[in-house]
């Protein structure tokens, strides 16, 4: 188990790198000089040319990838021009907003997704699946900033119950989570059905039930424990679309979470804090799926041996 | 019973399709289904609630909303088939040469592809527009390659398993037929390849002004949401809709190409 777990750490190195390095490739195509947007529009050329010599803009992109690197290796991830701050302090300030948002967001996902799932399997083509699945159709086809803004008109502006953006109460946090969760929910909800579905039919419910054990329990015990891992193993993934939705609902909500640092900065050109927050969105990500390969690993144990 | 008469039997699916036909004629029939002019300012009349002159609305400008999103719908539609079929062209290329050759050439599209992967969702494709700058085509060649990584990993997963079973001998595996294959990938792709489109012209970065693109409208609309929620509320809801046909559809197909599967959702 521990081989596994240090060869894919291993393995996350090169696509940490490759990430890095295709961000800084699509920085540079960027149009707009970098530069002059600091120094303004008075700027005088000598100016521009000094400053980008001292930023080291003009050295090829090989020798500013490698120095990169070597820097984030020694933990030092450089300065954000617009902020004229650490990076690192940028990005400490905001991730815990994002995780605290695609925690709440994943809650969400997998308690209601599971639920309306479960329900959906035991009563199939009730009127309730019926709901349902329609429900999750639209889940799916609402795009996320539409959801939000949505959302806000009728919690905000028609009923005022909930604030419209910003951060710092539970109050806050609803409908931002609930915007980033309903796809997950949609899909979550999906795969559950199919899921217990799929195993209700199995040979060993109809032994239980042939048994005499009661509905509940064959639900309880034989049904929900062996659905669990693709619930499980979607989930995971979820994570990782749900870090990339995040984006999108800190703008809409003024969240002052990762996403908008990223977006700012892609809209500032602040290359040096947009290389940040990338690779820690990108870290995350790897995380995340090693977290979710290893349960895999642990719930079934017919996976776990392999490398 | 036969894949299409399976699929006409589906409710929900021939409502899809349906939605999609609408889609496809206000495409192609907008300057003569629009009532008025999708560009024509009128100050006087901006943000008018719905009824009356405007249908559907006036936005901030004065622009009747209702035009808009039928030209919008050209727009969508454009950049959905064809951001999708990049995405489809290109992951098949990609796929098929990873699924055949093996070796060396295999290992390093699926790291490139992993890393491609590991960028959150919208990233990527705001990454390639900004780097190719706003614009339809630009937005359209953004979201194509955005969607390569995935396809090339189904195509590739395919070609892997078709290989698979040459070995063994079994030539009943290859009776999937391959349009139906290919109809049952491009179709999943149009939607993702909608919503990024939406998403990245929320974002700015997509067709440019006066020219109405849904999700430009719903971004320049959020200015005034609290005052007048229908200007972005309504282009957003056309936005759910096309999505929700090409979602029906795609389901549909699903389920009447591969009956096994029609007990699930």
């Amino acid at each position: 188990m521990l081989t596994f777990v240090v060869r894919r750490l291993l393995l996350a190195v090169p696509v940490l790198l490759g990430v890095v390095f295709v961000v800084m490739l699509t920085v540079d195509l960027l149009p707009g000089d970098a530069v002059a947007l600091m120094l303004g529009e008075h700027a005088t050329p000598d100016a521009v040319a000094r400053l980008r010599d001292h930023l080291g803009l003009d050295k090829p992109f090989l020798v500013r990838y490698l120095d990169y690197v070597s820097r984030v290796a020694r933990g030092d991830l450089g300065r954000s021009i617009q902020q004229n701050r650490p990076v690192a302090a940028e990005l400490a300030d905001a991730w815990p907003a994002t995780l605290e948002l695609t925690l709440a967001a994943l809650l969400v996902a997998a308690v209601a997704g599971i639920a309306a799932g479960v329900a959906s399997a035991v009563w199939p083509n009730s009127f309730f699946d019926a709901v349902a699945r329609l429900g999750s159709l639209f889940g799916l086809s609402m795009p996320i900033f539409w959801t939000g803004l949505v959302l806000i008109v009728v919690f905000s502006l028609w009923l005022n119950w909930l604030p419209v953006g910003g951060a710092g109460s539970l109050a806050h946090l609803v409908l931002p989570a609930v915007t980033l969760a309903l796809p997950s929910v949609a899909m979550v909800s999906r795969m559950t059905r199919s899921a217990v579905l799929d195993v209700l039919r199995e040979d060993y419910v109809r032994t239980a039930r042939a048994k005499g054990l009661g509905e509940v329990w064959v639900l309880g015990r034989h049904t929900l424990r062996n659905a669990f891992i693709p619930i499980l193993t979607l989930l995971g993934l979820q994570s990782g679309q749900l870090m990339g939705g995040a984006v999108l609902t800190e703008t809409v909500f003024a969240w002052p979470g990762l996403g908008r640092l990223m977006v700012k900065a892609i809209f500032a050109r602040d290359y040096v804090l947009l290389q940040g927050a990338v690779l820690v969105f990108a870290l995350a990500f790897v995380v995340v799926n090693l977290l979710v390969d290893l349960s895999y690993g642990l719930l079934d144990p017919r996976v776990g041996r392999q490398g | 019973m036969s894949a299409w008469a399976r699929f006409r039997r589906n409710r929900l699916a021939l409502l899809g399709l349906a939605l999609v036909v609408v889609l496809a004629l206000s495409a192609a029939l907008a300057p003569w289904l629009a009532p008025h002019d999708p560009a024509r300012q009128s100050l006087i009349e901006k943000r008018a609630t719905p009824g009356g002159k405007y249908l559907l609305g006036a936005d901030e400008f004065g622009r009747d909303i209702l035009s808009r999103v039928i030209y919008g719908s050209r727009v969508a539609l454009l950049v959905g088939l064809l951001s999708a079929a990049i995405a489809v062209l290109g992951g098949l290329l990609l796929g098929t040469v990873a699924g055949f050759t093996g070796g060396w050439l295999d290992a390093v599209l699926m790291r490139g592809i992993e890393i491609l992967l590991a960028f959150p969702y919208l990233l990527l494709a705001l990454a390639i527009v900004a780097a190719l700058g706003p614009g339809a085509l630009n937005t359209t060649i953004a979201v194509g390659i955005w969607g390569v990584p995935a396809v090339t990993r189904i195509v590739r997963g395919s070609v892997l398993a078709l290989r698979e079973t040459e070995y063994v001998g079994a030539a009943r595996a290859l009776g999937a037929p391959a349009p139906a294959l290919l109809g049952r990938h491009i179709l999943p792709n149009i939607i993702p390849g909608l919503i990024v489109y939406a998403t990245l012209s929320f974002l700015g970065l997509g067709v440019q002004p006066p020219t109405a693109s849904w999700g430009l409208m719903v971004s320049t609309g959020r200015d005034v949401l609290l005052i007048a929620p229908h200007v972005a509320t309504v282009p957003g809801l056309a936005i759910m809709v096309a999505v929700l046909a090409f979602n029906l559809v795609g389901d549909g197909l699903r389920d009447a190409l591969d009956p096994r599967l029609r007990g699930h959702a």
